[in-house]
């Protein structure tokens, strides 16, 4: 049991009949574009919610219309006009596509490239409903096997509906609606999105994954995610598929909220793959997200990231460390190529004692992209004997891209020890020769000496999602040593 | 096996070899000596295929193919081994993941299927004892905190697992402590055969006690000056290479 995946669960499920086999008729359902108090009322009444749900949002909207848009972060891109967007389009398409034939033969080939096989390749381009109707069947016996244990996992609307007192409790405790512009703007008009709740002393037996929850349809632009691991319970969560993700939307502004209660556990694993833009920097997602969890007393939450797309990049996972002998991990690789931009790092809060936290962070920058590293480690007054340790690397493979690394340190108690280190290197010559001489060709080589560069962080995600991974960053940085 | 001839090559507009020619059949091994700078490194690089050197002259023809027109990675596919001087690390990168790639991929060149992990192993296990290689190092980064020593094993390890026709040794000798060299040079020895043959760049003749060369030549400014049997080993270990610098010059 204890190494049951998802995909071993699909290869389970994968002969069984179909057992539910209709169709719904899905009526397009948008509002008109733009941003006001009336957008958010009908977002609000459109999905059914309760009285509270509605004044937390309009609450976010008065807060963010007194906000403007950060602009410390090392990216540059032209900003979008709030007022040129549709907040509400539901219920969300499932079919993308009319058929095979009309999927972008590039992102095919990508998928091929992935090792992703064609059925599932179909799924995930939305193409056919029966394969979406396929994965509702996994997706329900999935849900039957977290039931037993009292796990809930379900879309974010349903749970305001179903599960109000927990949502109520924890939404926004770890971001306040103030937070920033992005995270207010999120919690004034977000669509829909995860909920999941892990109850005391419960161990998932699975990785969770967005992948197999029902109606997920296609990735919201503004997605709203809430883990709970109550008391001594561990939950390993994934988000994100290794294929690549069009959208026509192009600003994207998630809020993920993850809460650890005592000598809980939460492992959120992320492959990020949005659309970056073409090699000349056009079009391309703007990821601007918000993520953050808090521990309570011997608690752990540990951030992994894989992020290789997005043309600009803007994310922060964090950590409060509130309660004693807490700890924060950071795991992350973020690759940039031709002309995309990323800001990512974390932030770590100690505020109890003995508190604990761990920063590796690779970047990898190609052709013309510009990466950054942007961490906080902040060691409050009361952290008695408290421990960070951070890495970053930066790898150059040309000489157009840029690497720049912001840590900054904030330290109130002089018992605390804090390391840093910070490496640059340049994807060297002399690696490739020796490969290439051993046989090893050159697209090979390359992502044998990246994932090498990349493996304490790779290490940190579930055994297929870090071959997926693999073989991901390899296809993002084909043809870029230069 | 190799057929050099009047190579000329220069870097950023300076021109390394200047004529150089060299003949090495099967089974034979040559020894190629020569003072500091005079481009045994580099004729060592050409050979792989490094790409920064142009070639301005001249032909090499390897196994009747024109060695020039091959890709860095496919001359190491016909059978081309070099054991570098400076050995790279790879740092996250383990030695058996590397050499299992390095294989894998040469036997897919030659249409041979890939190794099963069990079998691949146990060739690990053998090769590994001809040069006497701890067996802890297989499982590091490539060459990532061996010591000097340790890196001219592991090359000659390599040498022994991907079994190549022509292996040129870049000063495989430097670094080495006297038991170690006869370790690596006995290791050398009994990977020769009859079909395969063998360059072994060195500065000492100690090394050539072992490994003994069919043949010895003197490269000096980008030629070869001086051809001879290993006895000449022994007399440039005497009298250095004044004497030739001499005659070379006339
Ligand atoms: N990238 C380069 N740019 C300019 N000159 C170079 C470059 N690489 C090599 N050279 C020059 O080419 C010459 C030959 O170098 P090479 O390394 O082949 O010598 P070698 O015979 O192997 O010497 P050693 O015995 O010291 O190993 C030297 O003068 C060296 O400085
Ligand atoms: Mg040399």
């Amino acid at each position: 049991m204890a190494n049951y995946t998802e995909n071993e669960l699909a290869k389970d499920l994968e002969n069984q009949e179909y057992k539910f086999g209709f169709v719904t008729d899905i009526e397009t359902d948008k509002a008109p574009v733009g941003l006001s108090e009336d957008i958010i009322r009908l977002i609000s009444s459109k999905k059914n919610e309760p009285e509270w749900m509605l004044s937390f949002r309009l609450n976010a909207f008065e807060v963010w219309k007194k906000m403007t848009e950060p602009e410390w972060a090392h990216v540059h891109y032209k900003k979008p006009d709030f007022q040129e967007i549709t907040y509400y389009a539901a219920p969300k398409q499932t079919k993308k596509y009319e058929s095979w034939d009309d999927v972008d033969p590039e992102m095919k080939e990508t998928m091929t490239k992935l090792g992703i096989s064609l059925e599932e390749q179909q799924r995930l381009s939305g193409v056919a409903v029966d394969f979406v109707m396929d994965s509702v069947s996994v997706a329900t016996s999935f849900k039957e096997k977290l039931k037993e244990l009292g796990i809930i996992f379900c879309s974010f609307s349903d749970a305001v509906q179903e599960y109000p007192e927990l949502v109520k409790k924890y939404m926004g405790t770890v971001i306040p609606t103030t937070d920033n512009f992005y995270a207010s703007l999120n919690s004034a008009v977000f669509t829909d999105g995860s909920f999941c709740y892990i109850p005391k002393g419960i161990r998932c037996p699975m990785e969770l994954s967005t992948y197999f929850r029902i109606n997920a349809g296609g990735t919201g632009q503004f997605e709203r995610t809430l883990v709970i691991a109550d008391e001594g319970s561990y939950v390993s969560y994934l988000e994100g598929c290794t294929a690549p993700q069009r959208d026509e939307n192009q600003l994207h502004a998630a809020v993920v909220e993850l809460i650890a209660l005592e000598n809980a556990e939460i492992k959120y694993s992320t492959v990020q793959n949005w659309y970056p833009g073409n090699k000349q920097g056009k079009g391309g997602v703007f990821n601007f997200v918000t993520k953050r969890g808090i521990c309570e007393r011997r608690a752990k939450i540990s951030w992994t990231q894989v992020e290789t797309g997005s043309a600009v990049t803007w994310k922060y996972p964090s950590c409060i460390l509130k309660g004693d002998y807490s700890v924060g991990e950071f795991y992350s690789v973020a690759v940039t190529n031709n002309y995309q931009q990323a800001d990512t790092g974390t932030k770590m809060i100690h505020l109890g004692k003995h508190t604990k936290s761990t920063i590796i962070s690779k970047g990898i920058s190609a052709g013309k992209s510009q990466n950054s590293y942007r961490g906080l480690v902040q060691i409050h007054k009361n952290a008695q004997q408290s421990r960070n340790f951070s890495q970053c690397d930066s790898l150059l493979m040309s000489d157009q891209c840029g690497a720049h690394t912001f840590p900054y340190i904030e330290c109130k108690n002089p018992s605390a020890k804090i390391e840093h280190e910070a490496t640059t290197s340049k994807i060297g010559e002399d690696q490739l020769f020796y490969c290439m001489q051993r046989g090893i060709s050159e697209e090979k080589a390359i992502s044998l000496i990246v994932n090498g560069y990349c493996k304490e962080v790779l290490n940190q995600l579930p055994m297929e999602f870090a071959v997926e991974a693999q073989k991901l960053l390899a296809i993002s940085l084909e043809g870029s040593v230069g | 096996m190799i057929k050099i001839e009047n190579l000329h090559a220069s870097i950023d507009g300076k021109e390394i070899l200047k004529g150089l020619n060299l003949e090495v059949n099967a089974g034979e091994v040559h020894a190629i000596m020569g003072p500091n700078g005079a481009g045994k490194s580099t004729l060592a690089s050409i050979l792989a295929g490094r790409e920064e050197y142009e070639i301005t002259e001249g032909s090499i023809l390897f196994e009747g193919k024109d060695l020039l027109e091959l890709s860095t990675e496919d001359r190491a596919r016909e059978g081309l081994f070099l054991a570098f001087q400076y050995p790279v690390e790879i740092p996250g990168v383990s030695n058996i993941n590397f050499l299992r790639t390095s294989l894998n991929e040469i036997k897919e060149y030659r249409g041979e299927n890939p190794l099963s992990a069990k079998d691949f192993m146990k060739m690990v296990r053998e090769k590994s004892t001809i040069v006497e290689l701890d067996s802890k190092l297989a499982n590091r980064s490539v060459n990532v905190g061996f010591s000097g020593g340790e890196k001219k094993r592991n090359e000659i390890f390599q040498m022994a697992m991907l079994d190549p026709k022509l292996a040129i040794l870049d000063e495989t000798d430097s670094g080495l402590d006297i038991d170690a060299l006869r370790i690596v040079a006995n290791g050398v020895n009994k990977l020769k055969t009859p079909q395969n043959a063998c360059i072994v760049i060195t500065h000492y003749q100690r090394l050539l006690d072992y490994i003994v060369p069919d043949f010895v030549h003197v490269l000096f400014d980008g030629k070869i000056v001086k051809t001879g049997t290993k006895e000449l080993a022994l007399i440039l270990e005497e009298k250095g290479y004044d004497w030739i610098k001499e005659s070379a010059a006339v």
